[in-house]
């Protein structure tokens, strides 16, 4: 089989498993000190899924795209210190404050421009945002198929791949032609660990990074400008042991739990 | 998070100024450099690498193999067909460690291995074992590759080193039914098949780590009519070849994590590895000594998982209004748990320390010839690691029994119910001062640099260098304890009986242990007075008592009354 040109989406976010009381600022935004940023869970699998596809036809080439400030390059690093070939770091004032919709635009300008990929994989979603909009939007724009929520690669072929997918309930095999989009749940292969030569060869490497001009992209369309997205409020709330409730699990207890959750509007 | 990164006692002991000459040493001139993309262009850099494998060593330690490590212990391995299987979580911490390239630390690049220093493999055996004692039994035998390196011929290297270097394991089978602590009884047959140009090997092993590894070195009985050590040679044994099935593993108390094995022997093929007769003598000394540093690793780790459990639970249980932790009778316990484990910890990369630089001279004579500066540093560090490796190996392995036994006590009832980790920890110390031999003969080992005052000059010369003036007072206390020491070594040796000195062997290397420990650990804490200078104080209080009981039990005793003893 012919060697494939494999892409990887991957984000740095704010770990918000440990988040304390000092998470967010007062104005509602995160309070990005006491966070630490990680590679995006969701995105680790999804570097997983490619290295595997590179495993299962050498000669391949895995590249990182991350969107972000200047240390952000920490992404494209760690996922060469796990075996990806090189990797690309979108910088550049013009793209902050982007929604979904100008984040897809940003990456598949990068894609347009590094050349074609047979296989694009990003995670499912991002742990900050958790809108799992930005890979099927990537997709969109460049005119791929796409498959979501992948746990497996079950056959690569010439020209097509087999994959399973989480659905409601159950799993789903599915087949889609080359290039293609994938995104991958948190349910697929935890990422390998960094290799030691890896990161002793790589750990100074230089990280290209790319600005709104390097990829050819219409400024307008992106950050800010390029986001219809508007937050209106972000409320910091803390859910307190007083609050809670107990219920048994008789038939009695769970219909007027249920009634009181669709009356006050958190379920339906 | 991420046990290295968390462990700060771990990287002061590796940025010792030795250090630095180490990696002068390992690295011959940076010449690999040149060669492969990953190796150091400086000292700087290369330190820097040790600290980055460090760090991935803590996140698989704390992230993978932690969390396997219950399953494991639970599930342990098995056997069928003649084969060994490990528990499902030992094979994926296998595979991890693969893929991380952790398979061979410590061998040269040209067989792609990382050509780190012991010092390294040790800090990495440590916190492998806090996760796992078990798995770091199995991970820690690629120092065969060590020995097949030192004493295999090139050919040998290039066949055998290259695949420990991609990810096969090793074990070393020495042991059999008749032949445990004393190996001049191995009886496993070596013969030459002069038709197939190749030695057979028929016989049984028994007890061995890992022993369906995929390649093994073997101690066999290759001059026939010979009864003891010098008729004994070692062979490698390719599982390619087969030959070699595994009769049955040992149900045992601990370290579930890696396979007993017992091995059979059919007309196995294998292939000399240095010269006959040197196999017990030469080799498997050699062998052994870097599987004692490996086991004083483990035992470190063992004591740090066990200061880690106690800590945490001391903090969280309450009882009588308040966290337990607030009780002199556990706090002390958690204080000495700590005391301990530091004590190891310094002996432990001191002793590592000294092996890199004399087995570094040793390698860069490989090439050329040394300088007689060398090779009078090469002699005195030989010297010192075989001194302190068996001082290492004892005290650290008895520490980390007393420490799981008093990680226990902490937690009360709970920590005898299976809930809890400090059960698993105290099953799997208990080993430790038992194999690769017990610490009765780690004693036999040491008790001849007692008596040739290696270690009271060691702590003498410690005790000459400079400390600030805050440490004066506890330098003095090092130094009575030394006067002790070498009082009841005198008193010992004065009576020329050798069954009185072997009876008081244990109680003077013990003294001989705690003012080299006490000295090195003072040593160490003035580097870094907020990591280790209470537990200094700690060790020095409880060190000095034990000399001091050492000496007051040597004072007393006679040699009349050695037969109260005899049955």
């Amino acid at each position: 089989m012919k060697s494939l040109k494999i892409a990887v989406l991957a984000k740095q976010v704010p770990d918000t498993r440990n988040v304390g009381k000092d998470a967010m600022n007062e104005d509602g935004t995160i309070n990005r000190a006491a966070l630490p940023a990680i590679f995006n869970p969701e995105d680790m699998n999804a570097l997983e899924q490619a290295l595997r596809l590179k495993d299962m036809c050498p000669g391949s080439t895995v590249t990182v795209f991350t969107m972000g400030p200047e240390r952000a390059k920490e992404i494209v690093l760690e996922g060469m210190f796990r075996g990806a070939d090189t990797g690309y770091l979108l910088t550049d004032r013009l793209f902050a404050g982007a929604d979904t919709l100008a984040t897809s635009y940003a990456l598949s300008s990068a894609l347009r421009k590094a050349g074609s990929f047979d296989i694009i994989v990003g995670g499912r979603q991002a742990i900050d945002g958790d809108t799992a909009q930005v890979g099927p939007q990537v997709a969109q724009k460049l005119g791929l198929p796409q498959v979501t929520y992948v746990e497996e690669i079950l056959a690569l072929e010439e020209g097509k791949i087999t994959l399973r997918r989480a659905i409601t309930g159950g799993v789903e095999t599915v087949e889609a032609p080359l290039p293609v989009l994938l995104t991958v749940n948190g349910t697929a292969a935890a990422c390998r660990p960094r290799n030691a030569k890896l990161v002793m060869a790589r750990k100074k490497a230089e990280v290209t990074a790319w600005s709104v001009a390097d990829v050819d992209a219409d400024p307008a369309q992106c950050g800010l400008s390029g986001s219809p997205t508007k937050v209106k409020k972000v409320d910091s709330i803390s859910f307190q042991a007083k609050e809670s409730k107990r219920c048994t699990s008789s038939d009695e207890d769970i219909r007027s739990l249920v009634e009181e959750l669709i009356t006050n509007h958190t379920i339906g | 998070m991420n046990w290295y990164k968390d462990t700060p006692e771990i990287k002061l002991r590796l940025e010792n100024p030795l250090m630095k000459h180490i990696v002068e040493l390992k690295e011959h001139g940076f010449a690999d450099a040149l060669k492969y993309d990953y190796a150091p262009v400086d000292v700087e850099d290369a330190l820097d690498n040790y600290d980055r494998v460090l760090e991935i060593v803590g996140d698989i330690s704390e992230n993978v193999i932690a969390p396997n490590s219950e399953g494991v212990d639970r599930t342990g391995p098995s056997c069928s067909g003649g084969r060994a299987h490990y528990a499902p979580g030992t094979a994926e911490n296998l595979e991890i460690c693969r893929q991380a390239g952790l398979t061979a630390i410590e061998m040269p690049r040209r067989y792609g291995g990382l050509n780190m220093p012991s010092t390294i493999f040790c800090a990495a055996s440590e916190l492998i074992s806090r996760a796992d004692a078990g798995f770091q039994n199995l991970l820690g035998l690629q120092s065969c590759a060590c020995t097949l390196y030192e004493f295999g011929t090139d050919d040998q290297r290039d066949r055998f080193i290259t695949r420990v270097c991609n990810g096969e394991t090793m074990s070393m089978d020495l042991t059999e039914p008749d032949a445990g602590s004393d190996l001049q009884s191995v009886a496993l047959k070596a013969t030459f098949d002069e038709a197939a140009n190749c030695w057979r090997l028929n016989g049984v092993k028994r007890f061995i780590t890992n022993g369906d590894s995929d390649i093994h070195l073997v101690l066999a009985r290759s001059e026939e009519g010979t009864t003891d050590g010098r008729g004994l040679s070692m062979f490698i044994y390719d599982k390619r070849e087969g030959g070699v099935t595994v009769r049955r593993i040992e149900d045992k108390m601990g370290i579930h994590g890696s396979p007993t094995c017992e091995l059979v022997y059919n007309n196995a093929k294998a292939e000399l590895c240095g010269d006959r007769r040197l196999g017990l003598i030469k080799y498997v000394m050699s062998l052994m000594n870097a599987a004692r540093l490996g086991i004083a690793a483990q035992s470190v780790g063992i004591s740090s998982a066990a200061l880690q459990e106690a800590l945490s639970y001391a903090a969280d249980r309450k009882q009588f209004g308040k966290t337990i932790d607030n009780f002199p009778a556990v706090y002390e316990m958690i204080a000495m748990i700590k005391a301990k484990l530091e004590a190891s910890r310094s002996l432990l990369y001191e002793t590592a320390n000294f092996v890199d630089i004399y087995k570094s001279l040793e390698d860069i004579a490989r090439e050329r010839t040394l300088t007689p500066e060398e090779r009078q540093e090469c002699k005195r560090y030989s010297r010192l690691a075989d001194a302190l490796t068996p001082l290492a190996k004892g005290m650290s392995s008895e520490f980390a029994n007393q420490n799981a036994y008093d990680c226990i006590q902490i937690h009360g009832g709970s920590g005898f119910m299976r809930d809890y980790l400090c059960e698993r920890l105290y099953r799997d110390a208990r080993i430790t001062s038992i194999y690769e031999g017990t610490t009765q003969l780690q004693v036999v080992a040491a008790i001849r640099y007692v008596t040739n005052e290696t270690y009271a000059s060691m702590v003498e010369e410690m005790l000459s260098e400079a400390l600030p003036a805050e440490f004066a007072s506890r330098q003095e206390r090092l130094r009575e304890m030394l006067a002790k020491f070498r009082a009841a070594t005198e008193a010992v040796t004065a009576v020329k009986d050798q069954d009185w000195l072997d009876f008081q062997a244990r109680r003077l290397v013990e003294m001989a242990a705690h003012c080299v420990m006490g000295a090195l650990l003072l040593r160490d804490a003035a580097k870094a007075p907020e990591l280790l200078l209470k537990s200094a104080d700690v060790y020095l209080a409880y060190a000095a008592a034990q000399v001091e009981g050492h000496s007051s039990f040597i004072k007393s005793s006679d040699p009349a009354m050695l037969s109260n003893y005899q049955a």
